[in-house]
């Protein structure tokens, strides 16, 4: 099964490629519903922005060709260059990126403007993979930890900077990846509960000067040491200082939170949580946004009011509706039907990526693979349960159907790296 | 392997619960779901019909529309233009030019916004001629109330812009529409505001409109408001408030034999025409925040006073329904009535042989408190006495809410003996320590439309009408329960004695009322002055006693039944019973033959003794009492 060297298109996964292909079209549909205000007779017409994403979608193609030209071992060898271009292109941002929207996150050529953010995950995915791959590489010792850490909050941190924490947080979807490989579970164990922690003692709210998660916290405590004292009188012994020890940091912890959240979030910060929250309702202002989205979804029923006839996505009802919000045009004009179908389509491209990665033999694909499904995985988490209202307002773009041309080439350059390493698998070394 | 279902089986959860959300979002009903008539790109059009006319009983005008002119914004139409002139045309300053305009532009740039309301009619014939220079400005037509007679404001109530609570509790009204706030306009606001008139308009997605929607099949034509007869005398009204003038208190008066609210008459009271346009929300803080005046209170309504004196006459009905005494029963009376060592209930002098008719026209205290003392003890326990006392004096419409159709109102208080069980927790209590009761004193509370309804029962001779204000209503039959007689739990052969009594306080010499009788009418009433306390610096204080009348006219078939509550007025006979007298002259004969009386009302003045109260630095109003 040698791979014929003159044809690039050969063992290239084709339900990848298809699923591609399919979500790149119905976005562009999407886009142009949404974008589309005044008459506008060409398609080709290079003011609107549907018309600037069908040459962004048109340039993606040679990207396509020079990704599955590069020969597989190219890339697993550059990896460590391409992070390291990556995370200097990032640092750039803060020397000679432009200002727009109060982020420092594009660099500009003239009318053209590029985001590395978009890039910086592909990047960051090859270096992880590299890292994961080598072969004395494990998660036993607590160094390994510290390298991969840093590698995935390294960008995440500059990214934060620019400030762009929605971006960032895409890079917390690779301990996926970690704790497939091997990476302890207390890891997560923690992670969860702090934020479950969070949440409700931010949704509890306050009894006088207490959090009401305090009372809860020893609650449970009270009950955890009832247990061990009628049935496992022998590990408390044992474990009682260890126990204390861990409740008294998760109570200052509790303590902290509303610390953080009056003192160092600022007020739209506070504003989104405390509506998704729903400890204040406001549909005017600040959640202005989430609730026409909502109702412009909600308005589509079951069948949706047809392509471009959704009268609240043509009367621009729903603000960044090409961008972040694109999915409430989904909603509206294709229904219940045609959002079960994007959602669809999504989950199949994620699960097809798993598989897929799942027959790689080298580790590196492996590990790349499923770097790329939990990135996915992550935008389409974070961007769609914004939109339904299920999630605060972070605003990350929805893979293939945002407007824009980064986003639109990050994710293409994401899975065709490893629709091309695949490509390689049955002769590998 | 195990471990890579991790991030598998996260997919598939997060697919359901989307699909799920989804699901409820756009297949099942749900708060976020709109009729496809809101749909944004269908343009509403109301059409307000004209609010309904008010009417007093005699078709006199008492409320009307009249024509204002708001001078509407559009923020992004506004070109530079000459604001000197602008606001000079308007009589505005420029801050108030700047203001008004960044709240419209605030508000929305492309939606108008009203940029000042209520323009006057000599402002708007100016501004008709310039406002074509001034892109981004037209003027909007509106109808606002007109209260030619200028009186009656506390019953016409008036009207505002809907909040955002009544917006949520109706969807009916949207921002910006007027609602009735308090009065008639409140309680009818159904008939008098009719119905919204509703076109749809189709538009492209361009926003142009391109026609009516589906041909208009879901347009609605407006209906009318309707018009209200009041049961008002206007006329008398506007008399009473007149006899009020300087006075604080409260006059009304019903028409026994259906109920009607004959005149409601709270002082001070306000012109209801400054409570309209653009005056309005100046005045309302004014009157709303003059907390010494109190002139929204409605003091015929809301005012609970002790009812003093008139209330005997209940003591007296009762006796005589509980056969405690009878009409020949005599008790004596030596300056008061002696209830226990060193207790006494005072009483004026008079001679001491006390019966029922002589105990009613000289309003002897000893003779009701004797009376009292016996229904309390007829029975075995006080408790049973007080119950059976309490649901006597309940059966005359006091001590709950009488049911009328005014939006505002108070309970009163009629004690019973659960009421006594609580403030004497060991339930020791006898007759003696509620003796107050008797007299209209101790604990009872009423309000001056309770009373008066409760002469009107007594005028009826053991019935009455729930009071009511609406007469008629265009094309709509009076609620029924204004039409159907409440009785009392005492028999009509008791009420001749006690309201031949009530005939002698005017007719005999030594009557409490016998200088305001008035020739050619037999009227039959009952002095009253009530005690009144204030809390001061944590002790009762006394006041000013307050004077008090009820009475009705005339004796047979009668017309009119009335209560006057002339605050701090120190006894019945001198300010209240006057002025009752002289309305029900002026109601029954057109006009009074006592114009010295009427002259001396009309001047006499209670100011000094408000100020007073006023000046004294330990006095706080207590509110009721």
């Amino acid at each position: 099964m040698q791979r014929e060297k003159n044809n690039i298109f050969a063992g290239v996964d084709l339900w990848l490629v298809l699923i591609f292909a399919i979500l790149v079209f119905l976005g562009w549909l999407n886009i142009y519903a949404a974008s589309t205000s005044e008459i506008h007779y060409e398609i080709l017409d290079f003011n609107a922005r549907y018309g600037k994403q069908l040459i962004w979608i048109g340039l993606s193609i040679p990207i396509i060709i020079v990704v599955l030209f590069i020969d597989t071992r190219f890339y697993e060898r550059f990896a460590s260059i391409f992070y390291i271009v990556a995370i200097l292109s990032l640092i750039g941002l803060f020397i000679f990126g432009k200002n727009i929207n109060g982020a420092r996150s594009w660099y500009a050529l003239g009318s053209f403007t590029i985001q590395p953010t978009e890039f910086a995950k592909a990047f960051t995915a090859l270096a992880i993979a590299k890292l994961l791959s080598d072969k004395v590489f494990t998660f036993k010792p607590l160094k390994n930890h510290i390298k991969a850490f840093f590698l995935i909050l390294l960008p995440a941190f500059l990214i934060t900077l620019q400030p762009d924490p929605g971006s960032a947080l895409v890079y917390f979807a690779f301990f996926f990846v970690f704790y497939k490989e091997g990476l302890p579970l207390y890891y997560f164990v923690i992670g969860g509960l702090s934020i479950l922690i969070f949440v409700l003692t931010l949704k509890l709210g306050m009894h006088g000067f207490m959090p009401i998660m305090i009372y809860i916290t020893l609650g449970v405590l009270v009950i955890i040491l009832i247990y061990l004292i009628f049935y496992k009188l022998n590990i408390l012994k044992k474990l009682w200082l260890q126990l204390l020890i861990i409740f008294s940091i998760i109570c200052g912890y509790i303590f902290s939170i509303n610390y953080i959240f009056n003192n160092v979030f600022q007020q739209r910060h506070r504003d989104r949580f405390n509506i998704l929250l729903g400890k204040t309702t406001d549909t005017q202002g600040i959640g202005y946004n989430t609730n026409q989205a909502i109702q412009t979804i909600a308005s589509g029923r079951i069948t949706g009011k047809g392509y471009l006839e959704g009268d609240r996505t043509q009367g621009k009802f729903v603000p960044e509706q090409d961008t972040d919000y694109i999915f409430s045009t989904v909603g509206e004009e294709w229904g219940f039907i045609g959002s079960l179908v994007v959602i669809l389509l999504f989950i199949t491209l994620m699960l097809r990526i798993i598989h897929v990665a799942e027959r790689q033999k080298s580790t590196f694909s492996r590990v790349y693979g499923y770097s790329i499904a939990a990135i996915f995985f992550f935008h389409f988490l974070v961007n769609i349960g914004m939109v339904i209202g299920l999630l605060p307002t972070i605003g990350i773009p929805l893979p293939f159907f945002s407007y824009g041309g980064s986003s639109l080439w990050g994710f293409t350059l994401l899975l065709f790296i490893f629709i091309r390493l695949d490509a390689n698998r049955s002769y590998e070394w | 392997m195990k471990k890579g279902n991790f991030l598998y089986i996260s997919i598939i959860i997060v697919g359901i619960i989307f699909i799920g959300r989804l699901f409820y979002l756009q297949v099942l009903n749900n708060p976020y779901k709109i009729s496809p008539l809101n749909n944004a790109s269908i343009k509403r059009v109301y059409d307000y019909p004209e609010r309904g006319y008010i009417y007093d009983r005699n078709g006199k005008l008492l409320v009307a529309n009249q024509q204002s002119y708001d001078l509407m914004i559009i923020p992004r139409e506004v070109k530079s233009m000459d604001t000197i002139e602008f606001c000079s045309l308007l009589n505005i300053d420029k801050n108030t030019f700047i203001k008004n305009f960044n709240k419209a532009k605030k508000y929305s740039t492309r939606l108008p916004s009203t940029f000042i309301s209520h323009v006057s009619k000599n402002d708007y014939a100016y501004l008709q001629e310039k406002l074509h220079k001034y892109k981004g400005f037209y003027i909007q037509k509106r109808s606002i109330r007109e209260y030619p007679l200028k009186t009656a404001a506390n019953v016409v109530g008036y009207i505002s812009e809907v909040n955002q609570n009544q917006i949520k509790e109706n969807s009916y009204y949207q921002q910006g529409e007027l609602i009735g706030f308090q009065g008639i306009e409140k309680t009818y606001e159904t008939f008098l505001r009719g119905v919204k008139g509703v076109k749809r308009i189709q538009k492209d997605k361009f926003n142009k409109e391109i026609g009516s929607y589906k041909n208009g099949i879901y347009d609605t034509l407006a209906i009318p408001g309707r018009d209200l007869t009041l049961t008002l005398d206007a006329v008398l009204q506007q008399y009473g408030e007149q006899l009020m003038t300087n006075k604080r208190g409260g006059i009304v008066a019903i028409e026994p034999a259906t109920g009607e609210i004959l005149s409601l008459v709270t002082a001070p009271s306000y012109d209801p025409n400054l409570m309209v346009g653009r005056k309005r929300s100046k005045n309302s803080v004014k009157f709303f925040g003059d907390t010494i005046n109190k002139p929204m209170f409605d003091r015929g309504l809301q005012a609970m006073y002790p009812p003093g004196s008139p209330f005997k006459i209940l003591t007296g009905l009762i006796g005589l329904q509980e056969n405690v005494i009878d009409v020949n029963t005599i008790f004596s009376c030596h300056m008061g009535y002696k209830y226990g060592r060193n207790r006494k209930m005072g009483c004026h002098a008079h001679a001491s042989r006390v019966n029922l008719n002589f105990g009613i026209y000289t309003s002897c205290n000893a003779y009701f408190a004797n009376t009292y003392r016996n229904i309390i003890e007829k029975f075995d326990s006080p408790s049973t006495g007080m119950n059976t006392w309490n649901k006597h004096v309940e059966s005359f419409g006091l001590g709950n809410f009488l049911g009328y159709d005014l939006p505002i109102g108070r309970k009163g208080l009629i004690p019973d003996a659960e009421y006594y069980d609580k403030w004497y927790p060991a339930k020791n209590w006898t007759a003696t320590y509620t003796l107050s009761n008797a007299i209209g004193q101790g604990e009872v509370l009423a309000s001056p439309i309770q009373l008066t309804n409760m002469i009107s029962a007594v005028a009826n001779r053991g019935y009455y009408y729930t009071p009511h204000i609406v007469k008629e209503i265009k094309g709509e039959t009076l609620d029924s329960k204004f039409t159907t007689p409440h009785q009392t739990t005492i028999d009509k052969e008791h009420f001749e004695p006690v309201i031949e009594g009530l005939l002698e306080v005017f007719e005999n010499k030594k009557g409490t009322a016998y200088s305001s009788r008035v020739k050619g009418i037999e009227i039959c009433g009952k002095t009253g002055t009530a005690e009144n306390f204030a809390i001061i610096n944590g002790e009762r204080k006394q006041l000013t006693d307050h004077s008090i009348f009820v009475a009705f006219a005339p004796k047979d078939n009668p017309k009119i039944a009335i209560t006057v509550f002339v605050e701090n007025g120190y006894w019945g006979s001198r300010w209240a019973g006057p002025i009752a007298t002289l309305m029900i002259e002026k109601y029954l004969n057109g006009d009074t033959s006592r114009k010295y009386l009427e002259d001396r009302m009309f001047n006499g003045s209670l100011k000094e003794e408000y100020d007073r109260q006023l000046n004294d630095p330990e006095y706080h109003a207590e509110g009721e009492k």
